[in-house]
């Protein structure tokens, strides 16, 4: 049990996927104008990222390291979680219509989200159990919320900011993310791994 | 389009991370030493090369709808063929890129390109595309490791450029000088753009003064 919290520590602040990995920047940048999409972004990673882990996790248990066809990993990881996010697409509209119309937009954008599949393959480096790779996606989507919701708070304030023509948006958003890192770096520390 | 305009578009005015602003996680990641900077850019390059090549060669017998998994699976054979090569011949290169070597396949550079030019121009022209990008995108990834291997290390492709008293600046190497230093880089880029639309601009309304001067 002390082990799950420290692996949910970790994959929340301590070693989070945007700001510590440099894993799904550019929906990082590119969906945090308004605080609004943005959590919608960030409960639609949390949702495919959870299932995307789940499922490449038992194919590569039971299919690729029992046959020994590790080496397609990089093919069949990438197949699978975009089949997978279509099919979540399908089925969301058909099951929970509501949840569809909130993340609809979100979720063809995730299939390109390296987030996702650098997830799947951090389960599988690391040699996690299923129930460990489980805690660790769903923590690592909550970092992935929590950093892209607070980014967004402080993206609506640019608003009011008068800031130099050349800084404008990619560039100004850049350096803000860094002083977000920087501000992440001081959770290091917190657990010994 | 000519050939030399299509090349130099990919390297300065459409490039793919300094003006597209795609594949930004791989730069932020491996940009910490110019040696894992050039490895991943040639990387991508290579990936980007072969699959704008065989993208373009099928492109034809590729069904409309069924495009985009079909690309997915190209640009991930060639990512397999990288990411097996680098574990046999550059196995130290291998182990600093890490995870990066097989998320190449998520680069939105890569589809990017198989997507918007390679379904669509011949052979010849895609291949000019993907090496034009390929080398934008190595400038780009190489300059950012540069200034931070420089400012965080006080060296360049692993040689001291110091003496003993510098002190390193050790943020530049940690992720947040990534975020920052990439920050400063575009704004760079933007105020040398927006440095050459105002010449152009001053050259227009020059000639048409000259130009008034002369009828009147």
């Amino acid at each position: 049990m002390g082990n799950l919290i420290i692996i949910a520590i970790d994959a929340m602040l301590i070693s989070n996927i945007v700001l510590m990995r440099f894993l799904g920047i550019c929906p990082y940048v590119g969906v945090s104008k308004r605080q609004g999409t943005a959590l919608g972004m960030g409960f639609a990673v949390i949702f495919v990222m959870t299932f995307a882990t789940v499922i490449s996790f038992l194919i590569q248990r039971l299919i690729l390291d029992k046959f020994g066809l590790q080496y397609l990993q990089t093919i069949v990881f990438i197949l699978v979680i975009a089949s997978l996010v279509q099919m979540v697409e399908i089925m969301m509209k058909k099951v929970a219509p509501a949840l569809f119309h909130a993340l609809g937009i979100y979720l063809p954008l995730i299939t390109t989200n390296c987030a996702i599949l650098g997830v799947a393959f951090l389960t599988i480096q690391k040699d996690y159990s299923f129930v460990q790779g489980l805690v660790f996606s769903i923590t690592a989507g909550i970092g992935y919320m929590i950093a892209i919701f607070i980014f967004a708070g402080i993206r609506e304030k640019f608003d009011f900011a008068d800031i130099p023509k050349p800084f404008q948006d990619a560039s100004i958003a850049l350096i803000t993310a860094g002083l977000l890192s920087m501000a992440f770096f001081g959770f290091a520390g917190i657990v010994k791994l | 389009m000519s050939t030399k305009q299509i090349f130099l578009k990919g390297i300065w005015e459409n490039n793919p991370v300094l003006v597209l602003l795609l594949g930004f996680c791989p730069v932020l990641a491996v940009s910490t030493s110019v040696i894992d900077a050039l490895g991943m850019g040639f990387s991508t390059a290579f990936v980007l090369l072969g699959s704008n090549l065989v993208i373009s060669l099928t492109r034809n017998f590729i069904p409309k709808k069924m495009r985009i998994p079909v690309f997915i699976i190209i640009i991930a054979t060639f990512v397999t063929i990288v990411d097996l090569v680098l574990k046999g011949f550059f196995f130290d290169i291998h182990k600093s890129l890490g995870l990066f070597i097989p998320l190449i396949v998520v680069n939105c550079i890569v589809l990017g390109r198989a997507e918007a030019f390679a379904s669509k121009n011949n052979v010849f022209k895609s291949i000019v595309d993907a090496l034009g990008m390929g080398i934008g995108f190595i400038l780009a990834i190489a300059f950012l490791a540069a200034i931070r291997e420089i400012l965080g290390n006080g060296s360049i492709l692993n040689i001291k450029l110091f003496g003993d008293s510098f002190k390193p600046v050790i943020v530049a190497i940690l992720p947040p000088g990534a975020f920052i230093s990439l920050g400063f880089m575009l704004a760079g880029m933007n105020k040398i753009n927006l440095i050459k639309k105002e010449k152009e601009k001053a050259k227009k309304n020059l000639e048409k003064k000259q130009k008034q001067s002369q009828v009147g």
